[in-house]
């Protein structure tokens, strides 16, 4: 191997036999075999609104018997430590859980991220301190990785939750040689990386490897914009739980490899689902630029094409209706709209209208952000329908009422190939009845493009705040 | 290739196919609710922050590095399982009329 010319071989040869942990008693071990198979379970019951809370409960109940098997370790010595970061994690996770509005989710998930990412790569850092030199090649390898997901993961993720908190400007941030200069950044951490496993005694490596992970997080996530954000949220939540899983190597704990593997495929999924209802790949998403220039003039398409209507007109359609669809997007989120939707779906159910949700996969700033908030205002669950299943049934509703929503209803994904958007899936509300697009103006979407189906024959516009309109209609609605 | 190395690919391997087919089935409602609670599994990493300042190691950097990592990813646990069942609560079918 490349290290057997190197001075820290004898020191590496001689630990070899001095193994730095102890052997693990049979019982801590059977509860974490226990542990890990509460954790799977805890997924699978995942499947269906019916049984998810019962999975939440089997992940609590296994990382509480991890948690307590650990601290009766014998390897676990001091315990003052211990019990101060759990009392200062409890007091600073509570609020966070439990008062955090549920259009604040994303950011607070981003959070929750970067702080597992920063655990991870702390302890490697700990770790290479604490035993340096005398770990093997492997071990070191190990470090170099959950170092390098922790960090950048810790860096990207606070940088995530600023945007979506909108501390940070949410629009895609460009300056020239960008791609050039993140590449370079990476390269140059994981040739950092490697000097750690190739030279661990040299005080310099580590330090510089630390501060290129961390700097490498902050480029990668400070281009991307509001809109990637589903994909971006997914990515570095599979980043967190590979950063964890890699500690599972480092500390050879099985539990963390488990754990963290579980996150680690969970978040590629979503983000597969994301960047595929985006028609984009992941390259694209990270390193992408927007194309601007290709798209129709605005005024081409909506000059003259536009019709407005009001509450009352609103209030007169839906008082015809037999089958309505509303199509919420993340200006549903920004307006609070969730329980004023709540509130309109409740009064047409009550005069026999079907009303159904159709969601897109991207709509709002985090996979399955929307469900989560028309669940808060009280809809039904079997009401919110994913795109696929909600698609086919669009010619049949008399009305659709999109809110807050833009890119994810263009017809010109669908029919126009020069589209920056071509090939797009999107929800095909323009084969209804009516459809009426609550909306404050006209201006574009994320990707930045006019919208043909606001200039649409059976399209009809209501300029309005994505609250205040639901409740105007509500309150005409009542009057008839 | 020594043997810990070996099995711990081994069950690598294995628990990320595991979590691909069982996530794989999840709902695309609950996919918020999926994304906090794997992140709360994923903050079993408290364990190994807790061995490593456990042991205390006779560094005070050590320590340091350890405590901060056991608060952050108990911060993580707590609120990471909280947040995921006060979401899952709201889940509800039609009451029955």
């Amino acid at each position: 191997m490349i290290r057997s010319y190197l001075p820290v071989t004898i020191i590496a040869a001689t630990a070899k036999f001095l193994p730095h942990r102890q052997v693990m008693p049979a019982y801590v071990i059977l509860i974490y075999l226990a542990a890990a198979m509460l954790f799977a379970l805890s997924l699978k019951w995942l499947s269906s609104p019916k049984t998810a809370r019962w999975g939440v409960l089997a992940g609590e109940i296994g990382m509480a018997a991890a948690i307590i098997a650990t601290l009766f370790l014998p390897e676990v010595r001091h315990y003052d430590w211990i019990f101060i970061a759990f009392a200062i994690a409890i007091a600073a996770a509570l609020p966070m859980a439990l008062l955090i509005p549920m259009t604040a989710v994303p950011q607070q998930i981003a959070l929750f991220h970067a702080f597992g990412a920063l655990a991870a790569a702390l302890v490697g850092t700990a770790e290479y301190y604490a035993h340096g030199t005398s770990l093997g090649t492997s071990t070191l390898v190990a470090i170099g990785f959950e170092s390098l997901l922790g960090y950048l993961t810790f860096t990207g993720s606070l940088v995530a939750a600023g945007k979506l908190q909108e501390i940070l400007p949410t629009q895609p941030m460009h300056y020239p040689f960008q791609n050039v200069a993140s590449i370079s950044v990476l390269a140059a951490s994981v040739i950092a990386g490697a000097m750690v496993v190739v030279i661990p005694a040299n005080p310099l490596v580590f330090p510089i490897f630390i501060a290129q992970c961390l700097l490498f997080g902050v480029m990668l996530i400070l281009p991307i914009g509001g809109g990637d954000m589903p994909t971006v949220i997914a990515l570095l939540n599979s980043y967190a739980g590979l950063s964890a899983s890699a500690m599972g190597f480092v500390l050879n704990n099985k539990l963390l490899i488990i754990g963290g593997a579980l996150e680690g495929s969970s978040g590629f999924i979503l983000a597969m689902i994301m960047c595929k209802a985006m028609n984009r790949s992941f390259i694209n998403v990270l390193f992408g630029q927007v194309q601007a220039g290709k798209a129709t003039k605005s005024d081409d398409i909506y000059g003259g094409n536009i019709k407005s209507v009001n509450a009352e007109e609103v209030a007169a359609i839906l008082d015809g209706a037999r089958r309505v669809a509303i199509v919420p997007g993340y200006g549903l989120a920004v307006a609070q709209a969730q329980h004023a939707v709540g509130q309109l779906f409740e009064l047409l159910e009550s005069r026999s209208v079907d009303v159904q949700f159709g969601i897109h996969p991207v709509a709002g700033r985090m996979p399955g952000h929307m469900n989560v908030l028309l669940a808060e205002a009280n809809i039904p669950y079997d009401h919110l329908m994913e795109m696929d299943r909600i698609n086919p049934e669009f010619e049949n509703m008399d009305v659709v009422i999109v809110n807050g929503a833009n890119d994810v209803v263009n017809p010109d994904a669908r029919d126009n190939p020069n589209s920056p958007i071509a090939g797009m899936p999107i929800l095909n509300v323009d084969k209804a009845g009516t459809v009426i697009v609550i909306k404050r103006s006209l201006s574009s979407g994320f990707a930045g493009i006019p919208n043909p189906l606001f200039a649409a024959k059976n399209c009809l516009m209501y300029f309005a705040d994505g609250k205040k309109a639901v409740l105007d209609i509500i309150a005409e609605l009542e009057k008839l | 290739m020594n043997p810990s190395l070996e099995s711990n690919l081994f069950v690598f391997a294995l628990a990320a196919f595991l979590g691909y087919e069982v996530v794989r089935r999840v709902s695309p409602q609950l996919h918020t609710p999926l994304m906090s609670l794997t992140n709360a599994i994923s903050a079993i990493s408290v364990v190994g922050a807790i061995v490593v300042t456990g042991a205390g190691h006779n560094t005070t950097m050590v320590v340091v590095l350890g405590t901060i990592a056991v608060t952050a990813s108990m911060i993580n646990v707590v609120g990471g399982f909280l947040m995921t069942d006060r979401m899952l609560k709201m889940f509800k079918k039609r009451k029955s009329q």
